[in-house]
């Protein structure tokens, strides 16, 4: 009697098997079509002509240099995000001021604008027609199609992951632990560095990595600022694009698939910090 | 009563005020205020008619409705399958969940240009999906849907998911004990609840899609006045040296961003307020 009731109570809270079954055939089917079936067809293509070929595409001296930039780009850029992201953070969750829903829009914006946009506006401002344009042609310095300009424009692009990932953390977290830290003398550095820190640290983590991934594989942007100089101003997303405009099929998801080892390899971390910091 | 606010005195004893909200405020004006200020000043160059000129040329106007088409139908796409995702991960058991659930954040994680290039491989006339349809799906509008579908997949999955996860059992077991059949309580208690946030992530979808480059450049075959999305306008134009002309399109596109923008934040606020009484 008691089971039947559980059974009928499981029936009316739960839908029928065939329904059960039949959603979770269509959300995998979409995944595999979707999301499993692409990165499976980068790894087939890029070793389609042989191990031999692949490794010579990726230590092409322009594909190393590809490599070399984009590692420079992601060197600069990410630390500076990060840096940012902790003390916008800081000043958005501890203080109370006017105009504090304004910043934390403006933090937001780089999200909304088109990765071409985010390349223009530095066309804008230091191309040869650009505000500063004349300026720096006087002194001689180059932002725009040299890595200065790709590294604003991969900052601006990734300006707001780590602050994102941290906000929502900090401001559940309050204000209390702090207080009681400087009320009991220690300096503000110290009370960030041994309170603050190693609450949010998981949440940093998640942000940097967020942020890297993007920074390596930005293309939209960095493409309309780096003026594509092989072996100069190529960043890997970019050497990508020019090999498969050269049907060099091969030569490009051999590229691809690095990038693709870098992007699976950040879901794994991603998985491993959400689970760490669920299990603290 | 234990989270009675503290006074404002209490609050300042915390240090550091001056110091981060001056660092972020010259970071955002240096870095996102005075390059975006650009595209507004720059327009000033034009007078109004030559500005409405170059925003309605045929060309653009071909471009808004392939990005602004395609981008709907990719939202579309994405919020009930990404609805359907959601649900599956969060109410069901199967093999290999955990691996799937994090294989449904890879558009987010994979550089848009492999995207592009795997899916255009993928899609075309000889390649292992496209061989069997007789139509061409890369290199037509179909082809930027299913770029825009993968880019924006994540964004209704991960906005919905924990909202469903939230969703307390006795409010189904209340719906069930009162007669209501599954379908009844789908309808009338669990999408009333999820609707904010299949719509929050479908304008998340639709608003990155309306901006995306990488992945769709190169599987939309970018003929004018077919296959041709507004970024990539703006993409010729500068490739012109018409710097003035790719900053009137990009300001169409950053009003519409705005918008949106705006849209989206009005749709959380909306939500938060029915939770907190």
């Amino acid at each position: 009697m008691e089971q039947s009731i559980a059974l009928s109570k499981s029936a009316a809270l739960q839908e029928p098997r065939i329904i059960r079954y039949l959603l979770t055939f269509i959300a995998l089917a979409f995944l595999a079509f979707f999301i499993v079936l692409p990165l499976v067809s980068i790894f087939v293509t890029a070793f389609q002509k042989g191990v031999e070929v692949y490794f010579a595409a990726i230590t092409h001296p322009d594909a190393l240099a590809a490599i070399k930039l984009t590692l420079i780009v992601v060197a600069i850029a990410v630390p500076l995000n990060a840096i940012f992201g902790v003390m916008a953070a800081w000043a958005l969750t501890k203080f109370n001021f006017k105009g504090k829903n304004l910043l934390l829009t403006i933090v937001d914006l780089p999200f909304a604008v088109s990765p071409v946009i985010a390349g223009l506006i530095f066309i804008l401002l230091f191309g040869s027609q650009g505000l500063f344009g004349d300026w720096l042609f006087a002194h001689d310095i180059k932002i725009v199609f040299a890595l200065p300009g790709i590294v604003l424009a991969t900052i601006f692009v990734t300006l707001p992951f780590v602050a994102r990932e941290l906000i929502p953390l900090m401001q559940t977290q309050g204000t209390s632990e702090e207080e009681a830290s400087i009320s009991l003398g220690a300096s503000g550095f110290k009370t960030f560095w041994y309170v603050t820190l190693p609450n949010i640290k998981w949440g940093l983590f998640y942000g940097l990595i967020l942020c890297n991934a993007r920074a390596i594989g930005e293309f939209g942007a960095v493409s309309v600022v780096s003026g594509h100089i092989r072996g100069m101003t190529n960043t890997m997303p970019l050497h990508i694009e020019i090999l498969y405009n050269e049907y060099q099929f091969s030569a490009a998801f051999a590229v691809a698939s690095l990038m693709s080892v870098m992007a699976i390899l950040t879901l794994i971390i991603k998985d491993i910090i959400a689970w760490k910091s669920k299990s603290v | 009563m234990s989270n009675v606010s503290l006074p404002k005195k209490a609050r300042r004893i915390i240090p550091g005020f001056h110091l981060s909200l001056g660092y972020t405020m010259l970071y955002v004006s240096l870095l996102v205020l005075l390059p975006l200020s650009m595209i507004f000043i720059h327009t000033m160059s034009l007078s109004w008619t030559e500005f409405i000129a170059i925003i309605t040329d045929p060309r653009a106007v071909a471009s808004y409705k392939v990005s602004f088409g395609t981008a709907l139908v990719a939202g579309i796409i994405n919020a009930i399958f990404g609805t359907i995702i959601a649900w599956v991960l969060v109410r069901y058991q199967f093999p290999f969940k955990r691996i799937i659930d994090g294989l449904v954040d890879l558009p987010f994680a994979l550089p848009t240009a492999v995207a592009g290039i795997a899916l255009t491989s993928l899609y075309a006339p000889n390649g292992w999906i496209g061989q069997f349809f007789e139509f061409k799906i890369a290199f037509s509008p179909l082809g930027i849907i299913i770029a825009l579908t993968f880019i924006g997949l994540p964004f209704v999955v991960r906005t919905v998911q924990p909202v469903l996860q939230n969703i307390s059992a006795e409010v189904e077991e209340a719906s069930a004990s009162l007669g209501a059949n599954r379908l009844q309580t789908f309808r009338k208690i669990l999408l009333p609840e999820l609707a904010p946030a299949i719509l929050t992530g479908f304008s998340l979808a639709f608003a990155r899609a309306l901006g995306e480059y990488g992945s769709v450049v190169f599987i939309a075959g970018n003929m004018p006045m077919k296959t041709e999305i507004t970024p990539l306008i703006i993409m010729t134009k500068l490739e012109q040296y018409d710097y003035t002309g790719a900053t009137a399109i990009a300001v169409v596109m950053l009003v519409t961003s705005f918008v949106l923008l705006f849209i989206i934040n009005f749709i959380q606020w909306l939500t938060n307020r029915r939770f907190v009484h």
